[in-house]
């Protein structure tokens, strides 16, 4: 039988080891070494079962299928245009993903030009990392007016909340249009006054992401900022 | 998006109010540290916000320019380090560095604040000469006043190395400081416009938007000491009255972190 050398949700160092024995499997940020589980990054560690997983806390986006980025187009090609995603890999959208039928010989900047910000589904990341974009799907468009700010991508799942509770709550208390996308990119439209309420309050989710009971100080937070009363919609 | 990123700053301008929930003409937080280098004969550690930017002296023992022979010398050299900002390269100094020496070199030999006949040692053969570096650690905008107040705070700090007339001990720091003219010391404050707004302190979305920045170099007394120009769109004279008008009002408050 295996033995654990670490708890669970310890802060562990890139070559740590965080098992003995056959019985565990290593998962991401972990790996093999004879009989042996050692982590491969700076991260929290993350017992399930049998599998052993390392979060990372910080870093930058590792693109995933599936995830909805923030992208910024940064180059046109013959058939397609090249996406800053704010990774160590650019992504590519193809003619044939983007949002309408687009012929042949046509202009391409007309749709989507150098600069714009798009929100993006990422549908296939290679083995080299080549990371295809889609444009195809529900709520997939470019973005109009507002702004982008930049966030920690790990913090990502705590600024959505659960379910979306955390952003709703934002957006309802602001009333500024908000898109977080998977990247850490943010895109955020309203009134000036609201927006820097919003910025500030992701500002705030973002530092005390790992501390509990983080919903009720955002919301005692926000009607602070904004004078009014919050009601949490509860989520099961 | 370019156009539209711009009227979403413009709406805010309109409103009194920066992306950071500033005011049209309030810096960040300003912090100085002064001696941070164990080296260098003065040093000066400058965050305005995110933006970090140190600065360093040395001095040597050299020969006098012929047209100055009684006179120390001063060199100031910037270098944006690529891991300050994305789009800075490695290599010789781009553009954007020689401009940035140039500026706060031209407010410190303009404004006098450096006695250099005080630097000369033998006429003719031997003076002082000062050498200045800035170094780039984070670029989130307005290097240019982050820079000038780092390289004033350094030249506070040198403390002379100890000369026999033959060799410089930089083991060995005397108690005596370089000949500054605090009256003259020269502020540096950067008004940049944007549609018809002057704004100071831009972080670095804004400054992708600016037209036009005009750096305001002023001594204690309110005297211009140095201009320098910038950005792509002109200037009328209204706009320089008003951004002149900006900066000595702001080298009051900058002033007191010298």
């Amino acid at each position: 039988m295996g033995k654990l050398l670490v708890e669970d949700k310890t802060i562990v160092t890139p070559g740590e080891e965080l098992a003995e024995g056959m019985d565990f499997l290593p998962a991401e940020g972990t790996f093999r070494d004879k009989d042996k589980i050692i982590s491969s990054g700076l991260g929290l560690v993350n017992i399930n079962g049998r599998v052993i997983k390392t979060i990372p806390v910080a870093g930058r986006y590792a693109p995933k299928k599936g995830d909805v980025i923030i992208a910024k187009v940064t180059n046109i090609l013959m058939s397609g245009w090249i996406l800053d995603i704010d990774s160590a890999y650019s992504a590519v959208l193809s003619v044939k993903e983007a949002k309408d039928f687009i012929r042949r010989d046509a202009d391409l900047t007309k749709y989507y030009n150098i600069g714009d910000y798009i929100v993006t589904d990422v549908v296939m990341v290679t083995s080299q990392r080549l990371v295809d974009a889609s444009m195809k799907g529900p709520g997939m468009r470019k973005l109009i007016g507002g702004r982008i700010i930049k966030v920690n991508t790990h913090k990502v799942p705590r600024i959505i909340g659960k379910k979306g509770s955390m952003v709703s709550m934002i957006k309802n208390a602001t009333g500024c249009n908000i898109l977080v996308g998977q990247n850490g990119l943010v895109w955020i439209n309203g009134s000036p006054e609201n927006e820097i309420i919003v910025v500030k309050t992701i500002k705030k989710i973002e530092q005390e992401a790992h501390i509990g009971g983080l919903t009720d100080r955002i919301k005692t937070f926000l009607e602070k900022e904004t004078n009014k009363k919050i009601n949490i919609e509860k989520v099961e | 998006m370019d156009k539209e990123q711009t009227n979403h700053i413009l709406n805010f301008l309109e409103k009194g109010i920066r992306f950071d929930g500033r005011k049209l003409d309030e810096y960040r937080q300003i912090k100085v540290e002064k001696g941070f280098s164990e080296n260098a004969e003065g040093s000066a550690r400058v965050t305005i916000g995110d933006t970090i930017v140190f600065a360093g002296v040395k001095l040597s023992v050299g020969e006098p320019y012929p047209d100055t022979p009684n006179e120390g010398t001063m060199m100031i050299n910037a270098e944006l380090m690529p891991l300050s900002n994305p789009d800075f390269e490695p290599g010789p100094p781009a553009i954007q560095a020689i401009e940035l020496a140039r500026v706060v070199d031209r407010g410190i030999r303009e404004s006098g604040t450096i006695d250099t006949k005080k630097l000369c040692i033998k006429k003719e053969e031997k003076v002082w000469s000062i050498l200045i570096d800035i170094c780039t650690v984070n670029d989130d905008g307005n290097l240019f006043d982050a820079s000038a107040l780092a390289v004033l705070a350094a030249l506070q700090d040198t403390k002379m190395p100890s000369y026999n007339g033959k060799i410089v001990d930089y083991k060995k720091k005397t108690k005596d400081t370089l000949p500054l003219n605090l009256k003259k010391i020269p502020t540096s404050c950067t008004v940049s416009k944007i549609g018809n707004h002057f704004i100071v302190d831009p972080v670095h979305e804004e400054e992708e938007k600016v037209e036009a920045r005009l750096t305001v170099e002023v001594e204690e007394d309110g005297t211009l000491c140095a201009l320098q120009k910038g950005g792509d769109k002109p200037l009328t004279a209204e706009d320089i009255d008003n951004m002149v008008g900006i900066g000595i009002e702001k080298s009051k408050e900058l002033r007191k972190f010298l």
